[in-house]
């Protein structure tokens, strides 16, 4: 996995609560047994008048010429909400999401998001709606520079500086691009001696391999 | 101590930090839409699945349910998928359902039904309704595919605690309410949002008296409340439910396993990080006229206005679902007319759902009204059996429903199949996200008897009453 550290670029604001899955990526954009290929249908519903023909509606930020390059995306409420589908942390980063700002999201895409170096950050609602307004007088000039080492958010020409929390576990992983199995491969001497323990306990949870 | 207190300590293998654990994974179940990619990515990677039997695959997120399928979909490329799934569930050597096989169906319908999940397992799937199987008193939580790879690496998972929460409803449901208006009632009552960041334990008197197949209804939309997951002491009924299930332990193993069962609930003094009640003795059928669960009324109730809103951002979301669905404020949901029904997905399609309909249809002699294309989907291979030796195959058909082979079909477009834009469906499913059911579908979600009877309406909801 690639390492977080820092973060300057474009930031769209997509200001609605519980964004679901199914919106990001739509089941019928998940189209090959890969996690590729998946930028052209994020957000599909939205960001195409018709999705088939890939026209795309101009209404929908991420389409409009003064966000061009955006790769921190602001957005609402419990985001990433529904299906479990890491396509969603897939599309987003294939198109070129970086960084998605948001008052809570939803666990599985937090820890999808996390597992593949996608930074969430929590922030209040209010702040957020700050953060918008002032990128959006001219998103291009208006950048946020995110730094996970300072867990701040510069708002570059504005000069205000937001703190964000991260769980500490969740920022060392991103910082050092950790691969999660790699590091779990280490505890295996106590994987085996929970097993060994706990076939006295639970013997039934544990089935004969029929080969 | 909470009963997922005691399941988290049961399962535990390392502290990590103040606040995540490596948690012992008892059983992986995988399916052909992202467990093909957990697969694939592990075997690139030169690993192999630690455990595999305990590891599990089904087909039922993009194979086709209309009769006298294969391994094609309409979605082109589904096939890839299958073949995929196939190939590498055979390379790994874990036991897949494939299409033909007599069990196979949707994994939350199947891993309870076959004894795979059983009480006290911690049980994973790339998939969110996975806290359905907590209907059992199973640890059951949804996963991405980069996780499922890490449990099928090394049978474990590196998890945040939640907190806890318990809803305990009081009163006793009336006639015509079920799990599916229970949920969808709390739902409504603690936001989309309410559950993030717990596992809930539903509990109180109206949950003891819940048949097993409800209670499972009840915990597939613990998601819908953004819970970690949903959770169900285990009872007498549910180890009456689990003996002599294929996959359940036999003699010595299986007295002991009970022994330990009937230890799993919460103590008496057990502290919750929150705690609500919710009153259902004078609880409607729930139906949705939005595009979020939590959009919700009683099916007689007036959809609600921007001005009522607490917030702006609530205003916004309304009026935003509301023209997406093609409703207007004020209206009642009867007054729109429908133009599908579909019975099925992990949420309602076991026997106990399907039986109920068919009651409706013979008791009432309605029929699916003029214009209104139904559609029932059962769950398995077990169900669609169990339904057909009783006749109810026989009674959906004669009353205008397609029958179907099981998978989770329409509830997301499985296979490339879609209801079309602007179509108004009335589903037993889960989600009625903009799009969820097919691009324009506009969806509202309700019970089995409610889809039924609106079905036969030709508008949304008739009502239930005698």
């Amino acid at each position: 996995m690639t390492p977080f550290t820092l973060h300057h670029g474009i930031a769209a604001p997509l200001l609605r609560d519980n964004i679901d899955t199914d919106t990001i990526i739509p089941s019928r954009e998940m189209r090959t047994v890969s996690r590729s290929g998946l930028a052209d249908g994020l957000f599909a519903p939205w960001r195409y008048s018709n999705a088939d023909a890939r026209v795309a509606d101009p209404d929908f930020v991420l389409n409009q010429a003064s966000y061009k390059g955006a790769s921190i995306v602001l957005t609402g409420l419990n985001f990433g909400c529904g299906s479990s589908r890491e396509h969603a942390v897939w599309a987003m980063m294939e198109w070129g999401v970086k960084v998605v700002i948001a008052p809570s999201f939803a666990t599985i895409f937090r820890n999808n998001a996390l597992r593949n170096g996608l930074l969430t950050i929590e922030l209040e609602r209010d702040r957020i709606q700050r953060l918008a307004r002032w990128v959006s007088t001219d998103p291009q000039a208006n950048q946020l520079i995110v730094n996970l080492q300072a867990c701040s958010i510069l708002s570059e020409a504005g000069g205000e500086k937001d703190v964000f929390k991260i769980d500490p576990m969740a920022r060392l992983m991103l910082i050092e691009g950790l691969d999660e199995i790699g590091l779990t491969e280490q505890s295996l001497n106590l994987i085996e001696d929970f097993e060994n323990r706990d076939q006295l306990r639970r013997p039934w949870v544990y089935l004969n391999d029929p080969r | 101590m909470t009963l997922f207190d005691k399941l988290w300590e049961e399962h535990e293998v390392e502290a990590l930090s103040e606040r995540q654990s490596l948690l012992y994974v008892d059983r992986i179940f995988l399916h052909e839409r992202t467990g093909s990619v957990a697969l694939n990515s592990l075997l690139e990677h030169g690993r192999s699945v630690r455990q595999r039997q305990h590891a599990f695959c089904t087909m039922d997120h993009i194979v086709d349910t209309r009769p006298g399928r294969s391994d094609d979909t309409l979605m082109p490329s589904g096939r890839d998928f299958i073949v995929a799934t196939r190939s590498a569930a055979h390379e790994t050597g874990i036991q897949l359902f494939d299409i033909q096989d007599p069990n196979q169906g949707i994994v939350h319908v199947i891993s309870p039904e076959l004894g795979i999940a059983l009480p006290g397992l911690s049980v994973i799937c790339p998939d969110s309704h996975t806290c359905t199987l907590g209907g059992l008193g199973v640890l059951a939580w949804g996963v991405g595919s980069t996780e499922a790879e890490h449990a099928l690496a090394t049978s474990t998972l590196r998890v945040t605690r939640p907190k806890t929460m318990r809803v305990q409803f009081v009163g006793r449901m009336a006639k015509h309410v079920t799990a599916k208006d229970l949920i969808l009632y709390t739902i409504r009552s603690l936001s989309a949002s309410g559950g993030a960041g717990y596992a809930i334990e539903f509990a109180g008197p109206a949950i003891k008296a819940l048949p097993i197949e409800s209670r499972l209804t009840l915990c597939n939309m613990a998601t819908e409340l953004s819970a970690f997951t949903g959770l169900i002491a285990p009872d007498e009924q549910v180890i009456d439910y689990c003996e002599g299930r294929p996959f359940a332990p036999q003699g010595a193993a299986w007295e002991a396993a009970c022994r330990h069962w009937q230890t799993l609930q919460s103590d008496t003094d057990a502290r919750f990080d929150c705690e609500h009640q919710i009153d259902i003795e004078s609880l409607k059928p729930q139906l949705t006229w939005g595009t979020s669960p939590q959009h919700c009324i009683d099916w007689d109730g007036e959809i609600p206005r921007a001005g009522e809103a607490p917030d702006e951002a609530t205003a916004v979301s309304w009026q935003q679902a509301q023209a997406y669905m093609g409703v207007a404020a004020g209206h009642r949901l009867s007054d729109y007319r429908l133009d599908a029904a579909f019975i099925g997905s992990c949420t309602n399609s076991r026997l106990s759902d399907l039986r109920e309909v068919a009651d409706y249809l013979t008791q009432t002699g309605h029929r699916v009204a003029q214009g209104v294309k139904a559609l029932c989907v059962p769950g398995s291979g077990g169900v669609k059996r169990a339904a057909e030796a009783e006749g109810i195959d026989a009674v959906f058909r004669q009353a205008g429903f397609e029958w179907r082979e099981p998978g989770c079909s329409m509830c997301f477009f499985a296979g490339g199949e879609s209801l079309g834009e602007g179509v108004r469906v009335a589903s037993t499913t889960n989600r009625n996200f903009e799009g969820r059911q097919g691009l324009g579908v506009r969806t509202h979600l309700g019970s089995p008897l409610s889809v039924v009877a609106s079905a036969c309406a030709g508008h949304l909801l008739a009502d239930l009453s005698p």
